[in-house]
């Protein structure tokens, strides 16, 4: 840490950017709100049926959750990043200095500035969510992420680490007579073709695309339900 | 630059360089419990205290701790004493750098939460690695010092 060169730094602390408000629309969560405020916010979880809490909880330990910021993971935009996957999978803005407030979809595809990002903002819209990762072992990097969600009846699977950054595949009608284990793995398979994946030293292009079908499948089934 | 705290319950005023690593900070005051072991946040050997939070100082600045309040094993050893020797019966420790920063999340999980399942010790405990066991014994060991305490 001391030996990264730095050319500008600016504290962000004095900001009261660390709180998460809830009204009856949305959650407002500050910038330098941390990953263990995020896995310990009763109304944030209830909302994501807990999906936040098990994305944060293999991110190394509790000291570090104590420390990492939201706004650090989701400016960083990490390939191996749990939180942009998770957040992709709601319904979720990011508030940013100059640049106002966008979808984080889009913020996500966007190149590196010098904005700041002063808030995430995720809309309360009927929604049900399920995360789920799959590492090596637990605390490391994970191989690949995996949510599903259902916004307004419309299925959404959000895939990371593949190693690359968090995509969004939305549903095209696959599952619109309704989950069955013929929709959830039709579904699995029409998001593992359309997600690309690579190989490094966590797992090959293949066993990850492996892992999206039987992860997808499992999830639909679980959302809808059936498990 | 000047910083004032709270370090092991007394009130100290330093000068430091602004990129002063809190690690550094604490072992340049003789606090010699927080150990230096992955330094990029992974292990968990420099464990401290900060408001009653467990944090890793090797990441975060001394300049962070100004206005603030920080414990190293050093300023606990009575809240400490009361489970270290349950850990030391079971064998726990091959060469025993990792106990510091390991107690130091024992005592900070034990205040949160007093009485935890054997799944919400790992899971607290995840973020301090040991090179030379497996874990076993430390689970054995805090589960020893909790039946006891039902006893
Ligand atoms: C060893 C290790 C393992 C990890 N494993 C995982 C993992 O398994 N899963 C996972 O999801 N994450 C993982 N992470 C990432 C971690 O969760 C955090 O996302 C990361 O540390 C950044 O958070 P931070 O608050 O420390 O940000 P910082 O390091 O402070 O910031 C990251 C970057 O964002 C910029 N930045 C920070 N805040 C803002 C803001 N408000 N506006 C604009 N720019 C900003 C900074 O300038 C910097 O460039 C890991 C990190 C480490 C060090
Ligand atoms: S030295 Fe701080 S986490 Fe390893
Ligand atoms: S006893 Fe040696 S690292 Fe834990």
């Amino acid at each position: 840490m001391q030996r990264t060169p730095v050319n500008v730094a600016i504290d962000l602390g004095a900001l009261g950017l660390d709180t998460i408000e809830e009204t009856s629309e949305e959650f407002s969560i500050g910038a330098m709100v941390t990953l263990r405020q995020l896995e310990q916010h009763e109304g944030l979880n209830s909302y994501s049926d807990n999906a936040i809490k098990t994305a944060v909880q293999d991110i190394i330990g509790v000291q570090f959750r104590n420390m990492a910021t939201i706004g650090g993971s989701i400016w960083g935009r990490f390939g191996f990043s749990d939180i942009l996957t998770v957040f992709l999978a709601m319904d979720t803005y990011v508030e940013l200095y100059k640049g106002g407030v966008i979808s984080l979809r889009e913020f996500s595809g966007m190149k590196y500035d010098n904005d700041i990002l002063v808030r995430i903002i995720v809309k309360k819209k009927p929604c049900k969510v399920i995360y789920d990762a799959m590492r090596i072992q637990r605390t490391d990097y994970p191989v690949i992420t995996c949510a599903l969600s259902c916004i307004d009846g419309s299925y959404r699977a959000v895939i990371g680490a593949r190693p690359g950054k968090a995509v969004v595949v939305e549903d095209t009608g696959i599952l619109s007579e309704g989950i069955t284990e013929d929709s959830a793995e039709a579904f699995a398979s029409y998001v593992a073709s359309n997600v690309r994946t690579s190989t490094n030293m966590r797992g090959s292009a293949a066993y990850r695309k492996h892992l999206i079908k039987g992860l997808t499948a499992r999830n639909i089934m679980r959302i809808g339900g059936q498990i | 630059m000047e910083i004032k705290l709270k370090l092991n319950g007394s009130n100290i005023v330093r000068e430091i360089a602004p990129d002063l690593l809190l690690i550094d900070f604490l072992r340049d005051n003789k606090c010699f419990s927080v150990k230096r072991g992955c330094e990029t946040s992974n292990c968990g050997l420099c464990t401290v205290l900060m408001d009653g939070t467990p944090i890793l100082s090797c990441s975060l600045l001394a300049a962070r701790a100004d206005g603030h309040e920080i414990y190293t094993l050093e300023g606990l050893q009575e809240e400490a004493s009361a489970f270290v020797g349950f850990l030391a019966d079971q064998g726990t420790d091959q060469c025993g750098f990792c106990n510091p920063g390991f107690v130091m999340n024992t005592i900070a999980l034990l205040r949160e939460n007093p009485d935890p399942t054997d799944e919400e010790i790992l899971q607290f405990l995840s973020g301090n690695l040991c090179r030379c066991s497996g874990y076993e014994g430390q689970l054995r060991g805090i589960r020893a010092f909790l039946d006891s305490r039902e006893g």
